[in-house]
């Protein structure tokens, strides 16, 4: 296919205001004099029921409108399972949470009033680990039943592809069963057996959490917010606040830039106090800013994983079976979380062709901060011990790894987990591209310290397959109108949160309409003017608000055909659209401009006129999906509408002395189905690729005895600065294209970090003969491993304790 | 930029107690060239006086204690982190943020600026002006810096979206077609 605009790299339709810091995000938006403060009161307690709550002193302190506790608003609210309340009701579940809020005419009052209120609990004691909170065999737990998070789990509304466990911490466990396990193990020739950890980590966009709500009185709810969902938002909070006499079309959610996203401003979170709290000092907008702190602590985290894995295979490397059990830590309120559990569930045997399946993901309640979204949806976790297994399993069946995945990967046809066929895809391909990148198998010289006793090389690679994780009927929508000057304006309300998103539905318009991206206009949301968007997550935009914007693009260009054959007597068949008009195929002459005609219309003899603003819609909803499947084997439904693919690799260089990892090349093959803009791809790949090796080599949630985030900090949670970035990323674009989806075109967004811990471990395995069972691969981890290891005071098996 | 020179700066900001109603200071100073004479509280810091009580709002707070570098603006020809500056210290002094890059380059966007446009170089945005500025004195003060030192003089400047390598190669072709 020969295009002009899909597949050309592009600048940014936002670049400019983003390098002019004409870009303007939720906190620097002008709200005028009036504009009320709220601070909240946290709770010190990881598990705790509230005794009394005493305002009276904070109501007199300089600068307070109002302070609102949970007796103002009763009400629960959630995503896929309504188990979490605006503020703590009887009982507080983690650290940080909120228990009432301050409303000040200034930060500063509202934050010191807060303090002011005085909470009375009796502390309880918290359950902090999966380990704790249900019993599970094979691990070391205490003997004592475990206690209760939420006694009330059983009255919880939930989608129905949730089952969750009442009388139990157990939110949700999502099961896979295919094939006979029993034929499985007894055809394997060799079992291997092994548990794998990953902590928490946090999303740390830099621009933090902020909301502004406005209740008029009129009865007009405004919320300002930093979200990669406002539809879903909207809906949230006339859902949440219909107690109120708030519905849906009085509520309008307006979302400016985002200073990023990575899953961490999906859904609702703290925004819904700026809802609530709006509500309470009518006519006066009111500010909800997180702190960096409360950035870590009180929005979604991405969740821990403890993953027992178990795997059959044959003495020529074919795996035959796969039993896996997957404990999410996923914090006190589940409502986004237990999603993540549900995805990864269905997933969890990887992008490889393994006849018997059996998966057990368990969505456990903890007394730790909410778990939710992060790039990835549990992904990258699960694939940390999946890959590192299967590094292993090769190994011990002295297998080149490469080999081990080239006979063992999915392909198109494939049966998967849930039951339905594997898209085509270009997985073999990057196995290839990969190893070919890496030299695999090729010695490599150290390039920075050649010769030094202490530096020792590795590689190491890692398949990865993601799915968008939705509802079965998430939808997108698009208007498309065109200005005098022929010039376009795309109406859609998936988010710009970095990804480029704005252009590349500029590309797709740009390529139906044969009218040049400067002269296409695509702005970020707001719910009363822009059409539906469910979120802009799962990487599903380029897909699946492509789709909606190709439709309309595709349906302006259905009424200039229909207007041009009834106003000047030309046959549709005839006509196509070039250089920002219509030509005639059969007419070399005909080139009527859409400036001459797309609002003015075209004039007739008579002096009348035909035509009126040309206006495009499309919807796009993937109407082949279904949730619906039987809850003991997970079969019968169609959960999920693709795969994105890929493998990538990496050369590392680690000193056996301090265990520092310096990393010479990364290289990342992704099947994009089609590629829109190679510059986004690439974009996508450098940043996923660094925020990958950040949580594989130091980030890592710390928590105390008592529940308390010990790093809540750039200083102590250190993210990557330019010191830290690999010396050479080399991106791969392969495309496969998909039977649906602008041009074939498939998510690669969050795709690009998922490998990057497995392929790293099995980097450092090869280097230097140690596995490293637990995330992340911290320098001193490895030092200590390899010193353990050489000096015998460990067999290599059996270190995961450390 | 040298975080450390900055970060000791005592902030008594937070340390204020609910009885001391917080001092107004009259601040003089030079903003992007232009004279600014404003009355503010004196515990307020330079990127709150800047965002709050000024509306130039190309610094932005990502962290507010001296970490992330989104607030990075000139002060006396050194790029510093306004959240580590307190108001009143900015008094007589000169005072340059992204809006006066621009203002130098008469309203348009500097060559610099250009070549992160046309690169590509930022995703979600939020980090970039922190970054150009902080990019902006480094080759003030050292016009042909090696990649070793675009590195080290950015790397007080987080992004969480880009991996770096686009904003570093963006300078690094600046640099090349300027010599
Ligand atoms: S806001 Fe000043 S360094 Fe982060
Ligand atoms: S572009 Fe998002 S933080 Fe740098």
């Amino acid at each position: 296919m020969e295009f002009s605009f899909i597949g050309k790299p592009a600048v940014r339709l936002d670049g400019k205001e983003k390098v002019t810091a004409a870009a303007r995000y939720v906190d620097d938006l002008d709200f005028g004099a009036n504009l009320l403060y709220a601070a909240v009161v946290e709770s010190p307690h990881a598990y705790a029921t509230i005794k009394s709550i005493d305002t009276s002193k904070a109501e007199k302190a300089p600068g307070v409108v109002k302070v609102i506790t949970g007796k103002d608003f009763p009400y629960k609210f959630g995503m896929y399972m309504q188990d979490r309340y605006i503020f703590a009701q009887e009982k507080v579940r983690f650290v940080g949470e909120q228990v009432a809020a301050v409303i000040a005419c200034d930060a500063i009052s509202a934050e010191r009033a807060a303090k002011l209120v005085k909470v009375n609990y009796d502390v309880l004691k918290p359950v902090l680990k999966v380990e704790e909170a249900l019993t599970i065999e094979g691990c070391n737990h205490s003997t004592s039943e475990p206690i209760l998070i939420h006694p009330e789990l059983k009255n919880y509304e939930h989608v129905p592809w949730f089952f969750p466990r009442p009388e139990s911490n157990i939110a949700h466990i999502r099961k896979i069963r295919t094939g006979d396990m029993d034929k499985g193990w007894a055809e394997a020739d060799h079992i291997f057996t092994d548990t794998y950890t990953v902590p928490r980590y946090a999303h740390c966009a830099i621009e933090v959490h902020a909301a502004v709500g406005l209740y008029d009185f009129s009865g007009r709810l405004t919320l300002w917010t930093a979200s990669q969902s406002p539809h879903t938002q909207r809906h949230l909070f006339a859902e949440a606040l219909a107690p109120l006499g708030v519905a849906h079309k009085d509520v309008r959610v307006i979302t400016p830039f985002v200073g990023g996203g990575f899953g961490g401003k999906a859904g609702v979170s703290m925004e819904i106090l700026a809802a609530a709290l709006a509500t309470t000092v009518r006519g006066n907008p009111v500010k909800v800013l997180w702190n960096r702190a409360q950035e870590f602590y009180n929005t979604y985290q991405r969740q821990g994983v403890l993953a027992q894995i178990k795997v059959g295979v044959k003495n020529d490397g074919t795996i035959i079976a796969l039993e896996q059990n997957l404990y999410w830590d996923a914090g006190a309120y589940v409502e986004y979380g237990a999603n993540v559990v549900n995805a990864a569930g269905l997933s969890a045997s990887g992008p490889y062709r393994i006849p018997n399946l059996k998966i057990d993901s368990y969505c456990v309640y903890t007394n730790l901060p909410p778990g939710g979204p992060y790039r990835g949806f549990g992904y990258s976790e699960f694939l940390f011990g999946l890959e590192s297994h299967f590094a292993e399993i090769a190994k011990k069946l002295k297998i080149d790894q490469i080999e081990f995945r080239r006979k063992n990967c999915i392909i198109e046809g494939d049966r998967l987990a849930y039951g339905g066929k594997m898209n085509p895809n270009g997985l073999q391909e990057a196995i290839e591209r990969v190893a070919s990148e890496i030299k695999w198998g090729e010695e490599e010289k150290t390039t920075t310290k050649a010769h030094a006793k202490n530096i020792r090389t590795g590689k190491g690679i890692s398949l990865f397959w993601k799915a968008p994780a939705m509802p079965p009927n998430a939808s997108s929508s698009a208007f498309i109108k065109f200005n005098e000057d022929g010039s376009i304006n795309i109406l859609v309300s998936a988010m710009e949160i970095g990804q480029g998103f704005l252009t590349v539905m500029a590309q797709i318009a740009a390529e139906i309409l044969s009218i040049p991206i400067e002269k296409i206009r695509v702005e970020t949301p707001d719910t009363d003017r822009n059409p539906y968007e469910w979120q802009t997550v799962a990487s599903h935009i380029t897909w699946g608000t492509g789709s909606a914007v190709l439709k309309a693009a595709e349906d302006m260009r259905e009424q200039i055909f229909c207007l041009i054959e009834r106003a000047l007597g030309k046959e549709r068949k005839d006509l196509y659209l070039k250089a920002e008009g219509v030509r005639s195929h059969s007419d070399e002459t005909f080139h009527l401009l859409y400036k001459d005609f797309v609002i003015s219309g075209i004039p007739m003899e008579d002096g009348t006129f035909r035509g009126g603003p040309i206006l495009g819609r499309g919807s796009f909803m993937p109407e082949y999906t279904s949730a619906k499947s039987n809850p003991e084997t997970g079969q019968g439904g169609k959960p999920n509408v693709h795969y994105t693919v890929g493998a990538a690799g990496i050369v590392i260089e680690v000193d056996t002395d301090t265990g520092k990892v310096t990393i010479p090349k990364v290289v990342m093959a992704v099947d994009a189905g089609r590629v829109l803009n190679p510059d986004l791809v690439k974009g996508q790949i450098t940043g996923g690729v660094l925020q990958g090796l950040a949580t594989a080599l130091y980030e890592d949630m710390r928590f105390d005895d008592k529940g308390r985030l010990l790093n809540p900090s750039f200083t102590d949670y250190k993210i990557p600065t330019t010191l830290d970035i690999p010396q050479e990323i080399v991106p791969v674009m392969l495309e496969v294209p998909g039977h649906d989806g602008p041009f074939g075109a498939r998510g690669i967004g969050e795709h690009t970090m998922i490998p990057i811990a497995p392929m790293l471990a099995n980097a450092i395995e090869d280097a230097l003969g140690i596995r490293i069972k637990s995330l992340p691969l911290t320098a001193e981890k490895i030092a200590l491993h390899f010193q353990l290891h050489s000096h015998k005071l460990i067999a290599n098996d059996n270190h995961s304790s450390l | 930029m040298k975080k450390t020179k900055t970060k000791t700066k005592t902030k008594t900001k937070t340390t204020t107690t609910t009885k001391e109603v917080a001092n107004k200071c009259s601040v003089q100073f030079l903003l992007n060239d232009q004279k600014v004479s404003i009355e503010a509280p004196s515990n307020i810091t330079l990127l709150d006086l800047l965002r709050n009580q000024l509306g130039v709002k190309s610094p932005k707070c990502g962290c507010d204690v001296g970490d992330c570098g989104a607030c990075t603006v000139i002060l006396d020809g050194e790029s510093i982190r306004s959240c580590l500056v307190l108001a009143p210290e900015v008094h007589g002094r000169k005072v340059v943020t992204l809006e006066g890059i621009m203002k130098k380059s008469e309203g348009e966007m500097s060559e610099l600026q250009r070549y992160f446009l046309n690169k590509n170089s930022f995703q979600c945005g939020f980090c970039a002006p922190g970054i150009i500025v902080a990019a902006t004195d480094l080759l003030e003060k050292n016009p042909h810096p090696t990649r070793e030192e675009i590195v080290e003089g950015l790397s007080g400047n987080l992004c969480r979206c880009t991996g770096y390598t686009p904003i570093i190669d963006a300078v690094i072709d600046y640099i090349k077609q300027k010599s």
